[in-house]
């Protein structure tokens, strides 16, 4: 399988007769969970992401005493795949959200100074939460694309005598800007987008890059091995380059 | 049990306008997910399970296994989001017990005898929930069971029922199970009337225990039509 995937990308194709830099067939279902308060489930070809948000009350950290707080959770459940078992997250479930969490942070995609709630005191606690449904590659690109969906389609619950009430809403999750999350693979001297499960175990190289919709680059992790300069300036005019497709899904 | 003045049956209907012996809207799907053996998506109203079955597969470490039949284990698991009020991820000891109870009803359907030496993992994903989790997972693994080839005596039709407003019901969903004067999670073998799972929390007589189990028997026969349904709809 790997010579026949490698022979392949050698006259730039793909073992799913895509293009280099096309990606598998992206599906998008908004508000999926009614229970929370955002959600989304998001396909790349046989990729399958859930991703739900919640919002609860939670103490601000003392250094931001009125901003809200987000966290962000991934579990690798064991109906995804048959490498996954039951347990704590392992490192790559939390390399995962990691990744996600540093995109949507950084490049401050949801108003945290708008989520006080009572200074020093109360703040929205944003909560996402990624569960992967079927593993067949590329989990960071489809999970952070999920994310940020689920995050277009939160709303804030109303609030009385300090406690939820839940499915009643207040408004709008306040955001600021939109990051799209996009990892370019290197294997055998050519640059692929979206790998599959095949393709992701050959990779020489990935970088993942989250650009925002003003063209700034807000969190970069390169995930295996190693990779000159030049390439990963090529990496980076790609990504900015995909993400405007990508941008038109949300 | 919580106490509510809300009245839970209102001019014979329930809160979603139900009828006292209605089962919420069923949704089943098989083989949605590609890398399992076998998957199942099952909803009653807004709960909604997952499942997937992996194997029969090597089990290790090896002594575990059993020479003359396969092992079976199950997992159920809750999303963080599936509920109110953020939940930790992971299992808790109600889930625990919950995996537990869904191994023995599943069981007595499967030829474990057909696969020594291997194991059958069963994992269930509750990703909404509201009311009758459990058995949303015993008809969703039933049907990933199934899906995944696995030689089965029959299928497993589970089914809550309990009483709420001095009314006995059927399908609670999360409301009525919070403030219901009884709880009676079932699941059985359709062909042979086994029941496989029974539990029941709560205070009712010997009768309406009688009488749930009846009716849970008898509308339970809905949901083992809409699970070959759903299995027949696979191939089409």
């Amino acid at each position: 399988m790997k010579e026949y995937i490698l022979n392949l990308l050698e006259k730039n194709k793909r073992i799913d007769n895509r293009k280099l830099d096309e990606f598998r067939k992206i599906e998008i279902q908004k508000d999926f969970i009614q229970r929370a308060e955002g959600s989304a489930r998001v396909k790349f070809g046989s990729t399958d992401v859930i991703v739900g948000v919640k919002l609860e009350i939670s103490e601000p950290f003392p250094d931001t005493p009125d901003s809200g707080i987000l966290r962000t959770d991934a579990e690798f459940t064991p109906i995804a795949s048959e490498d996954f078992f039951p347990g704590p997250p392992n490192e790559n479930a939390i390399e995962l959200a990691r990744i996600v969490d540093r995109g949507i942070r950084e490049s401050e995609t949801i108003d945290l100074e708008k989520l006080c709630l009572e200074k020093g005191e109360k703040v929205w606690g944003v909560c996402i939460d990624i569960r992967i449904i079927n593993h067949d590659g590329n989990l960071i690109d489809a999970s952070a694309l999920a994310a940020l969906i689920a995050l277009t389609t939160t709303k804030i619950p109303k609030i009385k005598d300090d406690e939820i009430i839940r499915e009643e809403y207040s408004g709008k999750l306040p955001l600021k800007h939109k990051p799209i999350t996009i990892s370019i693979g290197k294997i055998g001297g050519k640059f692929i987008i979206d790998p599959c499960l095949q393709e992701e175990n050959l990779l020489d190289s990935i970088l993942t890059v989250s650009v925002r919709e003003d063209g700034k680059i807000c969190a970069m992790q390169k995930r295996k091995n190693s990779l000159k300069v030049e390439e990963i300036n090529k990496i980076i005019d790609l990504a900015v380059n995909k993400s405007k497709e990508l941008r038109k899904l949300i | 049990m919580m106490k509510t003045d809300e009245k839970l049956i209102i001019n014979g209907k329930r809160l979603d306008g139900r009828k006292p012996m209605d089962i919420r809207e069923i949704e089943m799907k098989v083989g949605v997910i590609p890398n399992a053996n076998g998957s199942a998506y099952v909803r009653f109203g807004k709960t909604t399970a997952f499942a997937a079955v992996y194997g029969p597969r090597e089990l290790i470490p090896k002594h575990l296994q059993e020479p003359d039949k396969a092992i079976l284990r199950c997992y159920y698991n809750m999303a963080p989001f599936s509920v109110s009020d953020r939940k930790r991820p992971g299992p808790d000891r109600r889930a625990v017990e919950i995996s537990k109870v869904t191994k023995l009803a599943i069981e007595p359907a499967l030829f474990l005898e057909e696969f020594p030496e291997t194991t059958i993992d069963v994992y269930i994903d509750i990703i909404q929930a509201d009311g009758s989790t459990r058995v949303t997972g015993i008809n969703a693994a039933s049907l990933a069971l199934a899906d995944a080839g696995i030689p089965m005596r029959d299928l497993i039709v589970a089914l809550s029922g309990g009483k709420i407003d001095d009314t006995l019901i059927i399908d609670l969903c999360g409301k009525e199970d919070n403030y219901s004067e009884a709880d009676i999670p079932i699941a059985f073998l359709p062909n042979t009337k086994e029941i496989t799972l029974l539990q029941m929390d709560g205070r009712i007589t010997p009768q309406e225990v009688k009488d749930t189990i009846r009716n849970i028997l008898k509308a339970g026969e809905q949901v083992y039509k809409k699970q070959k349904e759903a299995l027949k709809n696979r191939y089409k």
